[in-house]
């Protein structure tokens, strides 16, 4: 499957509404150009999908002039030349610009008397909540405070959506909207005027690869100058406010702006369901089956020299105390995105349980059943097959079974880059706040965690040796 | 046969002792728990090698013998029976001679007299451990250390935690084998009478040495130093106390 997606172009987007509707556009014109395209939803942020271009493990994604300028390629002269000599082509604008600006309520913005980004800093009281991103990003929140000397410490970092349902709902008072939300005005929040023009300009862009088919790139450049902002504020507002999908949203546009056809693929509920299962089945064995593979073999070296054992038990065991958030992220720059490093920091986490739980169960064997092993002249390899293994096999299987059911869980996680399974409409859910959706990724998941603690029950039977079961 | 030649071993806190064990002889190392007298059998083994001394078998330093092989050569009855759980007591029996690849016809040849000797149903070969009863799971045991026919076999207190009767039944369906046997055999107990009953002569353990060495005559008649006739009057005494 991994495979199978090499051969066709690939369109990322970002984790937010906008971009995975301008992407979907692009997927849908090449497509309709007879390019055969996927579009590999919200992999996660700026840096991720920028990498992920560079490594040619996408051949597109939506991006904005200023997150090139400021925080992707920071440095002097023309950007798109500086762009070009990544091996990357820029579009030209593809109509609008989506800034960043701070946004408040209306009404609490006309009580405290805030009008502009200045008035901000004489009201300490206000409490800010941003997007992450904008938090970390060289041109984002430190630099918006050094600029405007705002005051303001107590400050938290949620979903960029998430951040502006907390605006709406009153638990924080000020957040970074971007200039095409479709929540300001269903929200009736206002935009803080920049009026030291801290914020450079964001136009919408298209990247892609320099090697991307001729017909591919033509087919992107008809979005060139296409979308206006009011355009655009429309469309994030059905998607995010009225649930349409993203691809009817993008399509509709594409049949009235360019009269093109688009090729939506609209996948039913089941579909969808099934394409993620296959997913997340695909992460969860591949990753349980290296760690059998690795795990049993140390867990083994771990009895036998109980001192190493200890030292290794101790790796393993810090891998484990790894958030696993960080753990994926920090396996982008070895593996790339997608469900390659999901596999390995999925891996990484199985170890634990199995390495502990071999090494355990084969530490566990009474010494008098090891003597009369040893005392009756078998080779240390057979004795380690015909009999210690098989006792310790309860052990062994039940920590094989832990591993699988921390996968099947922690895979969700898979979805932040770029990995699919059923995280990703958890994912989306959690984007557009759509319950359904996050049921549609948490159910399964939870099904699938009881139906490999299930699995195991029945292995158990097969493998566990009847005379252990007495 | 066997021979230790100032062995010691620390862990163990055995020795330095010198025993030595005569091709045919049954041999009884009695002592209290902690005496050291399952040190001594994995000694004899190569489970254990000495800090000091050497262990020899056939008049060869064990050390140079390949340990398997001398494995084979001797039975070991580990104290408990020490039968694997997850094989059947048929399985357990049988388990090297199959790993050796003994053909079907001579494996089941050797069951046949073993359950004889060793007066097993053959009934109890299908049980897994777990459903055999103490005595029978020492039968079996005990049938697996003669599997291969072993010019030597050591038992570590087969009869330890068997009930009176079991005991009993067990004792004599013992010394029957070994006389039918002629095996040289090394047999721990804690049990005078036992010692006694079994052995042609006893070799008394204390803290790791050797405190007495002779008959049961020999030992009841001249103690050779106060924890001798003590552990020998200390186990006699209920028996003459009914008198
Ligand atoms: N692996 C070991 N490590 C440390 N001490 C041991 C070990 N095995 C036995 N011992 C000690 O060696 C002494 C003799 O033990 P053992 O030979 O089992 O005695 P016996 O079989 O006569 O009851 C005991 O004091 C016991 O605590
Ligand atoms: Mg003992």
């Amino acid at each position: 499957m991994i495979l199978a997606l090499l051969a066709v172009v690939q369109i990322g987007s970002k984790a937010f509404t906008e971009s995975v509707i301008v992407a979907e556009m692009a997927a849908q014109l090449a497509r309709s150009a007879g390019v055969e395209t996927v579009h590999r939803r919200e992999l996660g942020g700026s840096r991720i999908l920028w990498e992920a271009l560079l490594r040619r493990e996408i051949d597109s994604y939506p991006e904005y002039t200023g997150t090139l300028a400021q925080e992707l390629l920071p440095g002097r002269g023309d950007l798109r030349e500086r762009v070009a000599a990544k091996g990357v082509v820029m579009s030209r604008s593809l109509g609008f610009s989506d800034s960043y600006a701070i946004g408040m309520q209306r009404r609490t913005a006309e009580r405290l008397g805030i009008r502009t980004l200045e008035d901000l800093a004489r009201h300490p009281e206000v409490r800010l909540g941003f997007s992450n991103e904008f938090m970390d990003r060289k041109d984002g929140w430190p630099a918006l405070r050094a600029a405007y000397r705002l005051p303001q410490r107590n400050v938290r970092g949620l979903e960029h959506d998430v951040a502006v349902r907390a605006l709406a709902g009153g638990a924080i008072d000020a957040t970074d909207l971007y200039t095409t939300d479709a929540e300001i005005a269903a929200y009736d929040l206002v935009a803080l005027e920049d009026v030291r023009r801290f914020f450079p300009d964001y136009e919408a862009v298209l990247l892609w690869r320099n090697d991307l088919p001729a017909d591919a790139a033509a087919a992107l450049r008809r979005l060139e100058g296409r979308i206006s902002a009011r355009e655009m504020i429309e469309m994030n507002a059905r998607v995010k406010l009225r649930r349409e999908p993203e691809a009817v949203v993008a399509a509709d546009f594409l049949a009235s702006a360019l009269g093109v056809r688009g090729a939506a693929r609209i996948e039913g509920r089941a579909r969808r369901i099934a394409a993620r299962t296959v997913e997340h089945l695909e992460l969860v064995a591949l990753s349980l089956a290296a760690a059998m593979i690795v795990a049993v073999p140390l867990g083994i070296a771990a009895a036998r020299r109980p001192r190493a054992g200890q030292l290794l038990l101790g790796v393993v065991g810090l891998v484990q105390t790894i958030p696993s958030l960080a753990l994926l992220v920090f396996m982008i720059p070895l593996l790339g995105i997608g469900a390659r490093p999901a596999i390995a920091a999925l891996f990484l986490y199985s170890l634990l349980p199995i390495v502990r739980n071999t090494a355990a169960g084969l530490s566990g064997i009474p010494p008098e059943i090891r003597d009369s092993a040893e005392a009756l002249g078998l080779p240390r390899l057979a004795r380690l097959r015909l009999i210690e293994l098989p006792i310790a096999s309860p052990s062994i299987l039940a920590g094989i079974q832990t591993a699988a059911v921390i996968d099947v869980g922690t895979a969700t996680l898979g979805a932040l880059i770029g990995a699919g399974g059923y995280g990703q409409p958890i994912l989306t859910g959690i984007r557009l706040a759509d319950l359904g959706l996050i049921l549609e990724g948490a159910v399964p998941a939870a099904v699938l965690a009881l139906l490999a603690q299930a699995l195991f029950e029945l292995l158990g039977r097969a493998v566990v040796p009847r005379g252990l079961r007495l | 046969m066997l021979e230790l030649e100032g062995v010691a071993h620390r862990f163990g806190r055995l020795g330095p002792l010198d025993l030595r064990v005569a091709e045919g002889e049954t041999l009884a190392v009695l002592g209290p728990s902690g005496a050291g007298k399952t040190t001594l059998l994995r000694l004899l083994l190569g489970l254990l090698a000495p800090d000091r001394g050497v262990v020899r078998f056939r008049g060869e330093d064990v050390r140079a013998l390949e340990p398997a092989a001398l494995r084979r050569r001797i039975g070991y009855v580990v104290q408990g029976g020490g039968l694997f759980p997850h094989l059947t007591a048929g399985q357990n029996v049988t388990l090297v001679a199959r790993w050796l690849r003994w053909p079907e016809q001579r494996i089941a040849r050797r069951l046949d007299e073993l359950l004889h000797l060793a007066r097993l149903p053959e009934v109890a070969l299908q049980q897994y451990p777990a459903q055999l009863s103490g005595g029978q799971a020492q039968r079996v045991g005990l049938l697996r250390a003669l599997m291969l026919d072993p010019e030597v076999l050591l038992l570590d207190e087969p009869l330890g935690a068997l009930d009176p009767v079991t005991r009993f039944d067990l004792q004599g369906d013992l010394r029957t084998a070994f006389e039918q046997l002629r095996k040289t055999v090394v047999l721990v107990t804690h049990d005078l009478g036992e010692a006694a009953f079994f052995a042609h002569r006893i070799a008394l353990l204390h803290e790791g040495r050797i405190a007495q060495e002779g008959t049961f005559e020999e030992l009841a008649r001249a103690p050779a130093d106060p924890y001798v006739a003590r552990f020998i009057h200390a186990q006699r005494a209920p028996l003459e106390r009914l008198r």
